[in-house]
């Protein structure tokens, strides 16, 4: 793994490297990330295929996997069974196929949900994942500035998820709290998000930006700290630019903790109940009811539990194709 | 040129970041922290004059909030279980994915990557409707309404991170040592633990934060299969609705007791995030 990092800067700095590295060679103790048993292995095709096959690790993934599907199989189960069947009560009850999967598919009402949902993750993330690692390039590398920067920017990811709704609920009225109050009365613009539907949009989407942006910039800034010095020499040493420094060296090298960013922040954004629904409810109208919003009215509030099965999982299949989509594009470009 | 200055000023020169930046940090720092300060500001008023009308500084300060908070057993006690199920889920996620994430990182074996996946997918199935049938599961295995069951429940979405996160730790250490230690006489399960888990221990110290933060902030399924014993403390927050209104005053102060846990936790890992990790996986 290091010698295919390593593999992503040497084609910019290459030779460099070593040039720089020699230098302060000397004063330098890497023990995470040790450049030198790394080059062996520099070779293309290099790691992936040296792993020894051995099906007995499988013994060491058991307890995972028995951990995890205590939880996770019996409750799919259920939910297909859920998705083939008109249940009227607990005894009587009849299979329909794939009825339901039918129904919500063409339903009008899912669909706009879904285009709402998609179109929040996407902006999620092309507002998190930029501003993360803009933050973690700023945050202090040295001194007392940085446990308290890390502390400080870690706090809203520690705060339960029904709470931030809390937070954000008083703070962007425009009565009552210091969010809305300010653009009512500084900013001078009509702000109110339980009667506007833009705002309400604007006051979700601002609220999972404080609440997560957090995460992807406490993963750039551990990615970058990762990144040995001599490669920040060699990039000197070639006079490269900020950007070209960044974009060459720091990017490549931040591709396992974006990859993590990219798809949790896929995930939650897509999967975003709490903080919406304490919010707004999924209103003004249907402006902020998202897929999961959408669901628990059909299954909790009118119990319509196969809709609601046949809904869960088409919605579970989506974000796992996504996702799997993220994964595979993310692990495998720049190879 | 560089090549010929010492090599404090090379460090210096690339450390130095444009002079603007740090101000833009601390100023986002700053923004980050306004809704928690009103917050806070809230959980120090009394309740008519949080509702009454916008005010910068409080006109009153009480601390009748925190005092309920900590006089009230539904309230601390709720608090207990929280940080109680939260810890026992960190320790368990970690320690089921620890042989896991070692597997995943030294071998290749039938269906590996598959299987990986299929972790990860644990964290994207939608509440809802797999929620109904938690109840019954955690009944009829008596797990309900205790702090194991919610710890265990909240494996199902720590577990995969936790052996994502090792394993990245775990890829960065060469091969060679594991294969130097067994030249050497260890058997695997002492290598792993007098050798290897003192190498990634920065990984453990991340891990267990990740598995924390994840755990203590759930709600849906934490709130599902407890009722009294376990009741977390989010699901208490959900309950301050009375013939009144919205205790928004106590509400607050409990708000901002959920961020004390949390920020304790991240002290005792600053560093290990400080040192970096990179987590390149596959």
């Amino acid at each position: 793994m290091t010698g295919e990092r390593l593999n992503d800067v040497s084609g910019d700095v290459s030779g460099e490297v070593s040039t720089a590295g020699a230098v302060v060679a000397g004063d330098r103790v890497e023990p995470e990330a040790p450049v030198g048993a790394a080059l062996p292995r520099d070779e293309p095709g290099g790691q992936a295929d040296t792993k020894p096959r051995n099906n007995r690790a499988w013994f060491l993934v058991l307890p995972v996997v028995v951990s995890v599907a205590f939880t996770a199989v019996i409750p799919l189960m259920t939910v297909v069974n859920f998705s083939v069947q008109d249940i009227f009560s607990p005894t009587d009850r009849i299979f329909v196929g794939l009825d339901w999967f039918r129904s919500v598919s063409r339903d009008p009402e899912v669909r706009a949900a879904f285009v709402r949902t998609l179109l929040f993750s996407a902006q999620v993330l092309l507002l998190e994942i930029p501003l993360g690692v803009a933050i973690a390039v700023s945050m202090p590398r040295h001194g007392l500035g940085v446990p308290v920067a890390l502390v400080l920017v870690a706090l809203p990811l520690l705060i339960p998820w029904n709470v931030v709704g809390t937070i954000w609920q008083i703070f962007a009225r425009g009565d009552i709290g210091l969010g809305g109050w300010t653009i009512n009365n500084v900013l001078g613009v009509n702000f109110n998000y339980t009667l506007d539907s833009t705002d309400a949009w604007i006051t979700v989407l601002i609220m999972d930006v404080w609440h997560w942006t957090p995460l992807v910039a406490l993963l750039a800034y551990a990615g970058l700290r990762s990144i040995p010095e001599p490669y920040f020499q060699a990039a000197q040493i070639d006079a490269a630019s900020g950007w070209a420094t960044f974009r060459h060296i720091q990017l490549p090298r931040l591709r396992g903790v974006l990859t993590i960013a990219i798809l949790l922040r896929f995930m939650d954004s897509f999967m975003i109940y709490t903080e919406p629904f304490v919010v707004t409810g999924g209103g003004p109208g249907n402006a902020t009811s998202f897929l999961s919003i959408l669901l628990s009215k059909i299954a909790v509030g009118q119990f319509d539990l196969g809709p609601a099965g046949a809904f869960s999982l088409l919605y579970f299949l989506t974000v796992q194709i996504v996702s799997y989509v993220f994964f595979t594009v993310l692990t495998r470009t720049g190879r | 040129m560089p090549a010929k200055a010492s090599p404090v000023a090379v460090a210096a020169g690339i450390r130095r970041q444009l002079p603007w930046a740090r101000t833009v940090f601390w100023l986002y720092a700053a923004t980050l922290m306004l809704p928690l300060l009103w917050m806070f500001g809230m959980s120090i008023r009394p309740n008519e004059d949080i509702l009454g009308s916008f005010a910068l500084i409080p006109q009153r300060v009480t601390f009748e909030n925190y005092q309920t908070f900590f006089t009230d057993p539904v309230w601390y006690s709720s608090y207990l279980n929280s940080i109680i199920y939260t810890s026992m889920n960190a320790v368990l996620s970690l320690i089921v994915a620890l042989p896991a994430a070692y597997a995943f990182s030294r071998f290749r074996f039938a269906g590996d990557r598959f299987l990986f996946f299929w972790l990860l997918t644990n964290r994207m199935a939608p509440p809802a409707v797999f929620l109904l049938p938690f109840f019954q599961i955690y009944q009829s295995v008596g797990l309900f309404d205790t702090h194991l069951g919610v710890a265990i429940a909240h494996m199902l979405f720590n577990v995969p991170l936790a052996v994502w996160i090792l394993e990245g730790f775990m890829s960065g250490i060469p091969r060679e040592i594991d294969e130097t230690a067994a030249i050497d006489g260890y058997s695997l399960p002492r290598f792993f633990v007098r050798i290897f888990l003192p190498m990634i221990r920065s990984g453990i110290g991340v891990t267990l934060f990740f598995c924390f933060m994840f755990s203590w902030v759930e709600l849906l399924i934490a709130r599902t299969i407890t009722s009294v014993d376990a009741k977390p403390i989010a699901a208490t927050m959900t309950r301050t609705v009375s013939a009144a209104g919205v205790d928004w005053g106590l509400l607050a102060a409990a708000g901002v007791l959920t961020i004390i846990p949390g920020a304790i936790v991240i002290w005792f890992v600053r560093n290990y995030v400080a040192k970096g990790f990179a987590l390149g996986r596959v």
